[in-house]
């Protein structure tokens, strides 16, 4: 029963980022229509944003959100105005170039990461990297649980931009029809440069949370991709909503198939919940709330 | 038994009716009018027929068999073609090419499918177009496509879907004609249509519809004379000539 | 002109061994030919069909570890792999094709890249039947590498033709008509989802052949080597698109200019640049260089940037884009 709980917590913490990873990703793919592939990757450019800050400055992880979040927005900014844009006024038969352009731009990122800082894992030893506090018998990670906070909070501050913002509403209105919402004088443009910007910030987030427990290698990239589409598989395509609930039955499916099963097969949980889904609920959880 | 039927056809799409109980029955031979305001149901029936969307509610008969729930491509190998209000052409294929993949219908070697497509483009006036590719034909010649490649699949029932919106008074008058030579040539004709000159001049009978829901039916002047489908067109322009 | 130039590519690829008898560009034009039948295939599906798949490499692995565990289990010889490579392929790929296109969008491309994952995973943990990590090795049948080389040039002209034949049939014209626009396939009484399948298939098929050529080959398969995302997935889709997507020698072009970009990265302009930055005698330069080397995944990725961004339809489908920009260069030369 310890063990159930244990890896329940577990489970929640790591759902929680999670959830920011495939929001991010679903942000994109509602606006774009396009699944980014690069996602992992920004997440892993931002570990190393972290990594350094921390390794040559001495500031402390948390506090490089506010350097991490910015420069990764930027980022994504620029691989969509001069990467992805470029493509929709290109003639050619496949519709899948926008995708196979995040690839190309996965690969680049990793290798000029790895140029920089060679295949050696790195990690960021913080005071409280290791310590935990205890839930009645259950040892709960500090850090995981700051986490935990700051993936709530910026969770709920994206769902008020969204809905409080004209910004928000211009991202949501060309989700939801691209064609009116260029009627309505949304630029569609500018909107896909900053939900881009936005996503990559967000999974920004998640990877500058995941350092003071996490291990870093520029190959960590590809995982983290696609564990960002099996959330957003999961939740429904293009669901902010659907990406939260997508992330943490992501995170505690893993926890739980760790624990359960064996550590090998963490990997491949998320794609055997992928093939599932397909298999018992194409739509994913949209289909089943509706939201 | 009707040679077309449809029975108290319901379409929710999450809480909206777009169809609310629409009958009716189409003779061998004949040109079956349906109109209606923008927004009042018509395309939603021919998708609802040609199975792209499932029935809420509802039947659909075609020759004495139930097809309501068969797969779109299996409706068509019955004998029901469609075209599309918004044209979708095979774009990079030319005009022979888009016309021969739906000859294939009816026919398994190239050969048969090449005789056949180029069979239909004479029939239909575009055989001086078959090298074009299909996106770069003007929208009059968009829309011929459409129902050239429709009746290309060899079908005993047509579904014309706004095949007529769009068109210069030139080639309103052929796309008429065209129609007529379809249904001479034996095809029952299902017709939607906006523009009243082209519906009244050429249905038997026709339905009007207004929210889903049926409002008047009858030959074109007593649907034109209909008080319900008057009201249902105030404030839109109509051309009843 | 045009229409004899595969046939006098054909003569030249024949003579080639007994022209250039050099075991070093013989491997080369080897692996071409290979890559000559995986980008064909991936243009079938992907070119033709309209559906992109982003996980070749679990079909090529799966042909591949047939051709090797016969060999390993069974002490039956791997060339019954090339023709059960090719069925294990279908066999993986057909359920796979009719759970994936019941839905439309990206989901095949996503479900691909998964595919491509679980097949490297389980290639990895189930040890009992794979090796796992350790791979497979076997015996090579030739000590020479002509034999290979006929044998790899049959299997290109074999695909390259069928591929054309399937285009000029009944199916090819279904699978253009699903490429371009779905509902108006249907509407003309066209199977989709029956005819993807056909369509991944024969793609499956053939890619799953190459593979267990690569087993026959190399004598030596692993899953990262087989099931590699960067190494066989998206260089059959590089391959594919940089000769042309849905054309049908678009790919044999690909395969061969691809092989040689690997190539050039892999030794580093065949270590032209290493000789440079060793004269310049900067241990700097030799260290950048060496950095140069390793990195050609880099140079896979730029790659990948760059055509989509200015050759999106390839090598063969924008040739006359090439040859205006080529005659608008020399014509800003003479002026």
């Amino acid at each position: 029963m310890e063990v159930f709980f244990q890896t329940l917590v577990a489970g929640i913490l790591k759902g929680s980022l999670y959830a920011l990873i495939g929001m991010g990703m679903t942000l994109i793919m509602g606006v774009m229509g396009i699944i980014n592939l690069a996602h992992g990757q920004l997440m892993m450019v931002a570990m190393y944003v972290t990594f350094t800050l921390h390794a040559f400055f001495g500031i402390d992880p948390y506090l490089s959100l506010v350097v991490a979040m910015p420069t990764l927005f930027i980022l994504g900014a620029i691989i969509q105005q001069w990467f992805l844009n470029p493509l929709m006024k290109v003639e050619s038969i496949l519709p899948e170039n926008q995708v196979l352009m995040t690839v190309g731009v996965g690969m680049v990122l990793t290798e000029v990461m790895r140029f920089i800082f060679t295949s050696d894992y790195k990690s960021v030893q913080t005071s409280y990297s290791k310590s935990a506090w205890y839930f009645w018998d259950i040892s709960v990670s500090v850090p995981l649980t700051i986490d935990f906070f700051f993936a709530v909070g910026l969770t709920v501050l994206l769902l008020l931009f969204l809905i409080k913002t004209d910004t928000g509403r211009a991202i949501r209105a060309t989700a939801q029809d691209k064609d009116a919402a260029l009627l309505m004088g949304v630029d569609s443009e500018k909107i896909t440069v900053i939900t881009f910007g936005l996503g990559a910030a967000l999974v920004a987030a998640a990877g500058t949370l995941l350092i003071p427990v996490y291990y870093l290698f520029p190959d960590i990239g590809g995982p983290f991709t696609r564990k960002a589409f099996v959330i957003c598989v999961l939740g429904g395509m293009g669901s902010a909503v659907g990406a939260i609930f997508g992330g943490m039955t992501l995170g505690l499916a893993e926890a739980f198939g760790a624990a359960y099963i064996g550590m090998e097969f963490e990997d491949m949980i998320g794609l055997i919940i992928f093939i599932l889904v397909l298999l018992f609920l194409p739509g994913g959880f949209k289909r089943l709330t509706k939201v | 038994m009707s040679f077309f039927e449809v029975k108290d056809l319901v379409k929710n799409f999450g809480g909206l009716l777009a169809v609310n109980g629409v009958s009716f029955s189409v003779k061998e031979g004949e040109i079956f009018g349906l109109i209606g305001p923008n927004g009042s149901g018509k395309t939603t029936i021919f998708n609802l027929i040609t199975g792209f969307y499932p029935l809420t509610r509802g039947e659909i008969y075609f020759e004495g068999k139930r097809i309501d729930g068969l797969k779109t491509y299996k409706i068509c190998k019955l004998g029901i073609g469609r075209t599309f209000q918004v044209v979708k052409p095979l774009a990079r294929l030319t005009v022979l090419d888009n016309v021969m993949a739906s000859a294939f219908n009816r026919s398994t070697t190239i050969k048969d499918a090449r005789e056949k497509a180029l069979e239909a483009l004479e029939f239909c006036g575009l055989a001086h177009r078959q090298d074009v590719l299909a996106r770069s034909l003007p929208i009059g010649e968009r829309k011929r496509l459409e129902i050239t490649r429709s009746f290309a699949t060899g079908p005993k029932l047509i579904l014309l879907d706004e095949t007529a919106a769009g068109l210069n008074p030139a080639e309103l008058n052929k796309a008429i004609e065209l129609i007529l030579k379809i249904r001479d040539n034996g095809v029952t004709i299902v017709i939607v249509e906006h523009i009243m000159r082209v519906i009244m001049s050429i249905s038997e009978r026709i339905l009007a519809i207004n929210y889903g829901m049926p409002i008047g039916m009858g030959t074109p002047q007593e649907v034109a004379d209909n008080e319900e489908v008057i009201k249902a067109y105030l404030g839109e322009e109509v051309d009843f000539a | 002109m045009r229409r004899y130039l595969p046939i006098i590519c054909l003569i030249l690829l024949t003579i080639f061994p007994l022209v250039v008898p050099n075991d070093y560009y013989l491997h080369l034009m080897i692996l071409v030919l290979m890559w000559v039948v995986i980008g064909t295939a991936w243009n079938l599906i992907a070119g033709y069909t309209g559906q992109v798949s982003f996980g070749d490499a679990a079909f090529f692995g799966t042909g591949a570890y047939t051709a090797g565990l016969l060999t390993t289990k069974l002490m039956i010889s791997p060339w019954w792999g090339l023709i059960l490579g090719g069925v294990t392929a279908a066999i993986l790929a057909l359920p796979f094709g009719w759970i994936c296109f019941r839905l439309r969008g990206a989901y095949f491309a996503l479900a691909t890249l998964a595919l491509n994952e679980v097949m490297r995973h389980i290639g990895t943990i189930w040890e009992s039947l794979t090796n796992g990590m350790v791979g497979i090795l076997i015996v090579q049948t030739f000590m020479s590498k002509l034999p290979y080389y006929y044998i790899v040039l049959t299997m290109a002209v074999v695909s390259v033709v069928s591929v054309r034949l399937v285009m000029r049939s009944k199916w090819g014209y279904y699978f253009l008509s699903i490429r371009e626009d779905q509902d108006a396939a249907e509407s003309l009484g066209i199977d989709s989802h029956f005819y993807k399948m056909v369509s991944l298939g024969i793609a499956a098929a053939l890619t799953g052949v190459a593979g267990g050529f690569y087993m026959n080959y190399m004598g030596f398969i692993d899953p990262h080597v087989v099931f590699s995302l960067h190494d066989i997935s998206i260089m059959a889709i590089l391959v594919g698109i940089v000769g042309g997507v849905g054309t049908i020698y678009g790919p044999a072009v690909g395969a061969f200019i691809m092989v040689a970009v690997q190539e050039l990265f892999r030794t580093g302009f065949f270590g032209t640049l290493m000789a440079a930055a060793k004269s310049t005698g900067s241990g700097y330069f030799i260290k950048i260089v060496e950095y140069f080397n390793m990195a050609h995944v880099l140079g896979f990725g730029l790659l990948v940037v760059l055509v989509i961004l200015f050759l999106p339809n390839g090598v063969v489908g924008d040739w006359d884009k090439i040859l205006r920009f080529l005659r608008l260069k020399r014509s800003e030369a003479e002026a």
